[in-house]
């Protein structure tokens, strides 16, 4: 049978067209239940996903799809019916829950079965003139569900729906029809958290009547009503509106920019009431004050919890620059100073606006780590039923969560998820997903930093594990060596490798052949060896899809998140000494009077078996190398691996490559307590350099490599040139320090840096490089066929051409070019993957998403190992200043890695006498008349102060 | 976009190796020599055929075959927006160009040497697949006109998106970006007649689409046959029954002639 669907459809053009579109109905579609007679359940068993054992068949209605996927999610729901038309509607009005709601029916546990009305010839319905698509719809589902109740009569089928006119028709035409609170009320019995997992209000409850009157005073319109969307497109198009993606302070809800090229810059938005219940990341359409209420970017630094003080009052207060402790960015984030800084004006004051409506929310599906408020405006929290959430990062403002088990998540670290924010409520609403754990605590604050990060940090799937070779592993000589011909043996070749201690996932060793022998005197045989991932991870497998999906391993201070299983990445892949292990290997022919490669000889890559001599950690290498008694084979090779490194590293700062300085902290953990013992700078070696060096070497021949056989689908790393502005922090620091620094090119900028040195402070130098560093955005993959030859540099490296490698065990990236260069050698045919630059960009965003997620996570588990660090001891160390602001400063811990603001002691700031703040000379006054410059060295007191809501802070004090 | 769903199914509620439905109608135009509708879902082809008969320019004339001129013309209304179609635009010509191709292959051409065969085609629908059908009614035109041929050609089409391969893509999913290829194929004799492929397929999703666009194929032609076979009869009973008025004509009266016979 079949019919034919037609709609008029608008084209982007403007113009109209009538669509005709075929519609197949058919009767070979079964309802996935074996309770069901012949006709109706079909021959595949394999279909029958419905568990005959359940109470209830469950039918929902897409509202349900919507807005309470949370409790779908819940363990004690299952034998679902998601109809085709309920999906189809799911997807076109959120594409996140519709793929929440697909990985749930993909899931074999859930027994979410898909039933595709839509095309069953019982089911299909036609709408009727003058019926609306969303009655038409509604009366879809009402129709699937009666015929699920002829096709299984034995069953009770409910239909879950929070729509009340769909729920009465259905109740009307004799389905069981239920609202989601009824439906959690009914198993209140069972599963007591259904209820908190009841999303915003339902249609006929009394609970929410009640809450309702409760807040009658608040009642009063809090916020202007949002523009519809169709105003909203229009004032955009028009040019009276301009839309952007809402960056708020890093440490504040109530202050953000929009960037808008209409003004030239970024819109500043300042207040709750401008900023309209618009939150961090979500598009929205922004509205220009007029010139005369502009107002200027603060210069002073909140004071600890100032964050959320104006819940109670209106947004009366001064604009500011919120910010509190944290450990330093490593570079740029996302141009946080920079734009506005260039539409700034010369009395300092920025285009101002508000916020008239969101275009995009950009609330996640997964939820925010917060803890119940206990603070004084939330009184007898732990008695209500209605509290208010405060979610972990600071640019997020409290969410109102309704629960029942308000007393046992008092001192718990939750997860809560936004489901709405009407104009009259002074908070988003939302509900409680679930408890990570108990506040504090390393493991749930842990989890929370994960789920912050967006890290997955679940076990691997069963099909994952599938796909890993048994253990134990061995090379054998038949499988790897004769069946792969184009496979090397190099079990005799001297290789080892260095790496830091305690490394389980060796993915790359070193060796060096003198070539004297081979007629080639003063030659050497550089050979940088690279675990043969791919040869273990095909594309197309359970495991691939994880290991892309994850794209990175996440190395927190106590724990590692591997992109591969544990089997591969400790074991089979890893170069570890003495066990003969797979590579990919990439061998350099060296002078070893220049040190440098010879000219013209092209790098050989070839699949290996190695067996390393040795796996030495970077102080054991450097150890053999100044040892001048040892004469051993081994530390020979060291030291001429050394001397080929320091040749390269020369040539490379001659061209222009930058020394960078971020700060690297390392903890010393007790291997039993898993407290931190010490924590201290990462302390780099000549050794660290050598390793660095030679995987440069290698990573730069591999995208040269690769870009010569696929020119318009090579995966590159490429490290965009700063603009020139983004170096006007550094440039302004440099001015109130009296040195010269020229950034207008990568080498200018490398020797105004070497040059900038005072010989009385050694660290000098240092901190100028991490401003530097902070100055540069982050290197990025990206498809070399999407950018032009001078747009994929690598600025940092001073490479025209760069890519990673090195490292497949820990890096997706890495496995990617391992399988273009397999292609490019004609090893393998290339995956379709590879040839496609579509799907190729998909991976490297992604794999860029990744890695940025893993270093916030790495980042944040450091400052949350440094809090419970200072937690059991204060320590007195030295300290650098970095900015000045009117009233404190903010300053740099070297030790500890730690940046961090003072405020200076005066509480009453209104009296006559204030410190004075010199923007341009980078100076502060204090009202007792100490002068702070801009890269001062103070001593100062770190201890933990704990704050309300769980959070705590370091709170530094000058002495 | 999703082009095959979670339960298997596509966008129009076919699963992945199934063909739309096909229907075909010999001597739709009474008036040339041969014609024929073949309909492919909602893409409707008409094809007539004029000729054999002598070269219009004896310059073009071929010693050894057949000379085969072929025209595709898209009606102005045969997509959702209606467009004033130029003949002899760039897709129009390429499609021409493969019809042609086809024929020469299939076709018995050393058989007619020194004459010509007109084939005009007139897309009277697009919604996707307008090249099999275009092959296909011209097959079918071609075969009403009674012109000997070697095997009972059949054109069908399969792509690969979202990881499955598909056969006989509509429109939407002609709008994919994924591969496509189409093949032209002699089942009889096994004999591939011409493939065309667009986007880019690497060489195993080219393999598998390519397997499944040949079972496309047999399923055309074995239709295609089938209705041959039944027109065929029809003439038959047709000419059997004019006979019989012509011998009556001697009678006093005509007869009513009956199908049934």
């Amino acid at each position: 049978m079949s019919a034919q669907r037609s709609f008029v459809k608008k084209t982007k053009a403007g113009r109209v067209m009538k669509v005709v579109r075929e519609h197949y109905l058919r009767d070979d579609i079964y309802v996935g239940c074996e309770l069901a007679t012949e006709e109706y359940r079909g021959p595949d068993q394999s279909t029958w996903k419905l568990s005959p054992g359940a109470s209830k068949f469950i039918v929902i209605d897409t509202n349900v799809a919507l807005h309470q996927l949370d409790l779908l999610a819940h363990k004690s729901i299952a034998d679902v019916v998601v109809l085709s038309v309920v999906l189809e509607e799911c997807r076109n009005r959120s594409k996140s829950s519709y793929d929440r709601l697909r990985s749930m029916c993909q899931d074999p546990t859930k027994r979410f079965f898909v039933f595709a009305n839509e095309h069953h010839r019982d089911t299909y319905i036609k709408a009727e003139p003058g019926e609306s698509p969303n009655d038409r719809n509604d009366r879809a589902i009402r129709v699937a569900a009666k015929f699920y109740q002829r096709a299984i009569p034995s069953k009770r089928i409910v239909l879950l729906t929070n729509d009340r006119g769909n729920l009465l028709r259905a109740k009307e035409e004799g389905v069981d029809a239920l609202s989601v609170r009824q439906f959690a009320r009914e198993h209140a019995a069972d599963a007591p958290e259904l209820m908190d997992l009841v999303a915003g209000n339902d249609i006929d409850d009394e609970d929410v009547a009640a809450a309702a009157a409760d807040d009658a005073p608040s009642a009063k319109r809090i916020f202007a009503e949002h523009l519809s969307a169709s105003q909203m497109a229009a004032g955009i198009k028009g040019g009276t509106l301009h839309q952007g993606s809402l960056r708020t302070g890093r440490f504040s809800p109530w202050e953000g920019y929009v960037g808008s090229d209409a003004v030239g810059g970024d819109i500043m938005i300042v207040g709750r009431t401008d900023m309209n219940r618009a939150m961090d990341g979500d598009v929205v359409a922004v509205e220009l004050l007029p010139e005369s209420e502009w107002r200027r970017p603060g210069t002073k630094i909140a004071k600890p919890g100032e964050e959320h003080k104006d819940d109670k009052e209106d947004d009366k207060e001064d604009d500011k620059e919120n910010e509190t402790v944290s450990l330093a960015p490593a570079v740029a984030e996302d141009a946080d100073d920079g734009s506005a800084v260039k539409a700034k004006r010369e009395d300092g004051v920025v285009p101002t606006g508000r916020v008239v409506g969101v275009v995009k929310r950009n609330w996640r599906e997964r939820g925010y780590a917060a803890c119940i408020d206990l603070g004084p405006g939330a009184a007898g929290a732990a008695a209500a039923s209605r509290l208010l959430a405060v979610p972990q990062d600071r640019r997020l403002p409290k969410i109102r969560i309704q629960t029942r088990q308000a007393a046992a998540l008092v001192d718990q670290r939750i997860v809560v998820v936004i489901d709405s924010w009407p104009a009259d409520s002074p908070y988003p609403e939302g509900h409680y997903v679930k408890s990570l754990g108990k506040l504090g605590d390393a493991d749930a604050e842990t989890a929370a930093v994960l789920l912050e990060a967006d890290v997955d940090d679940r076990p691997f799937a069963p099909a994952v594990h599938a796909c890993v070779p048994p253990l134990p592993w061995s090379f054998d000589e038949r499988t790897h060596l004769q069946a792969q011909p184009h496979r090397e043996d190099l079990r005799n070749l001297r290789v080892c490798s260095v790496d830091p201690p305690g490394c389980r996932d060796i993915d790359d060793a070193l060796s060096c052949r003198p070539l004297d022998d081979e007629g080639m005197p003063g030659m050497l045989e550089l050979g940088v060896h690279i675990a043969d991932v791919t040869s273990f991870l095909h594309p197309d497998t359970a495991m691939d899809d994880e290991a892309k999906r994850r794209g990175t391993t996440t190395y927190l201070v106590q724990r590692r998140l591997d992109m591969l299983p544990k089997p591969l990445t400790e074991d089979i892949c890893s170069l570890r000494g003495g066990v003969e292990r797979l590579t990919f290997s990439v061998f350099f022919r060296f002078d070893a009077k220049t040190g440098l490669p010879v000219p013209g000889v092209e790098p050989r890559f070839t699949k290996a078996v190695i067996k390393s001599a040795a796996a030495l950690t970077y102080a054991e290498a450097q150890t053999m190398m100044d040892d001048p008694n040892d004469t051993s084979p081994l530390a020979n090779d060291l030291r001429r691996i050394n001397a080929c490194a320091r040749s390269l590293r020369k040539r490379r700062i001659d061209a222009g490559a930058l020394t960078l300085a971020s700060p690297e902290v390392r903890f010393e953990m007790d291997k039993e307590t898993n407290q931190p013992l010490d924590v201290g700078m990462y302390v780099t070696r000549e050794a660290n350099q050598m390793v660095e060096e030679m995987m440069l070497l290698a990573n730069v021949a591999s995208a040269e490599r690769i870009l010569r056989a696929f020119p318009s689908h090579a995966l590159l790393r490429r490290h965009p040139t700063p603009a020139p502005r983004m170096f006007d922090p550094l440039l302004k620091a440099c001015r109130a320090a009296g040195v010269d620094v020229d950034v207008s090119t990568s080498k200018k900028l490398a020797d105004s840096l070497d040059a900038a040195v005072r010989p009385d402070d050694q660290y000098f130098n240092t901190l100028l490089r991490i401003v530097a560093t902070r100055c540069m955005s982050q290197a990025v993959y990206c498809v070399s066929g999407a950018h032009s030859v001078n747009d994929r540099v690598h600025y940092g490296l001073a490479a025209p051409l760069y890519t990673h490698f090195t490292s497949p065990i820990r890096r997706y990236a890495d496995v990617v070019v391992h399988r273009l260069l397999n292609a490019a050698l004609g090893l393998e045919r290339a995956h379709a993957s590879l040839q496609d630059s579509e799907a190729l960009k998909a991976v490297s965003d992604n794999i860029n998403v990744r890695h940025r997620n893993s270093q916030m996570a790495a980042r944040a588990s450091v400052e949350l190992h440094t809090h419970i660090f200072f937690r059991k001891k204060a320590a007195e160390t030295e300290a650098r200043v970095i900015r000045v602001r009117a009233n404190g400063l903010i300053v740099f811990v070297p030790k500890f890695g730690i940046e961090a603001p003072v405020l200076f002691d005066d509480e009453e700031e209104e009296g006559d006498k204030k410190a004075v703040l010199d923007e341009e000379a980078m100076t502060v006054t204090t009202k007792a008349g100490k002068t702070w410059k801009v890269f001062d060295a103070c001593k100062v007191c770190i201890q933990i102060e704990e704050l309300a809501a769980g959070r705590s802070r370091l709170a530094i004090k000058i002495l | 976009m999703e082009y095959v769903s979670l339960e298997g199914l596509r966008l129009d509620g076919r699963r992945p190796k199934e063909t739309r439905r096909m229907r075909c109608e010999l001597t739709a135009l009474p008036g040339s020599d041969g014609s024929a509708v073949f309909e492919l879902g909602n893409t409707k082809v008409l094809a007539a055929v004029h000729g054999p008969h002598e070269c219009r320019r004896p310059s073009e004339r071929l010693e050894d075959r057949l000379l085969v001129k072929c025209e595709v013309s898209m009606a102005a209304f045969s997509t959702g927006e209606r467009r004033r179609r130029t003949k002899g635009d760039r897709r129009t010509n390429e499609l021409s160009t493969f019809v042609r191709r086809c024929i020469e292959t299939c076709v018995s051409a050393e058989l007619l040497a020194r004459s010509q065969l007109d084939v005009s085609i007139q897309v009277l629908q697009a919604d996707g697949g307008v090249r099999a059908a275009a092959v296909n009614a011209a097959v079918l035109a071609i075969v009403d006109a009674g012109i000997p041929m070697q095997d009972t050609m059949a054109c069908c089409s399969a792509g690969y998106l979202d990881d499955t391969p598909l056969l006989d893509l509509n429109y939407m999913e002609e709008g994919g970006g994924g591969p496509e290829v189409h093949v032209a194929y002699m089942p009889q004799m096994d004999r591939v007649v011409a493939i065309v492929t667009e986007n880019k397929a690497s060489v195993d999703v080219f393999e598998r689409a390519h397997e499944l666009a040949l079972d496309g194929c047999r399923v055309a032609s074995k239709l295609m046959r089938e209705r041959m076979i039944e027109h065929a009869k029809h003439l038959w009973a047709m000419r059997q029954v004019t006979l019989r008025v012509k011998d009556d004509e001697t009678g006093d009266e005509a007869k009513p002639i009956s199908m049934e016979t």
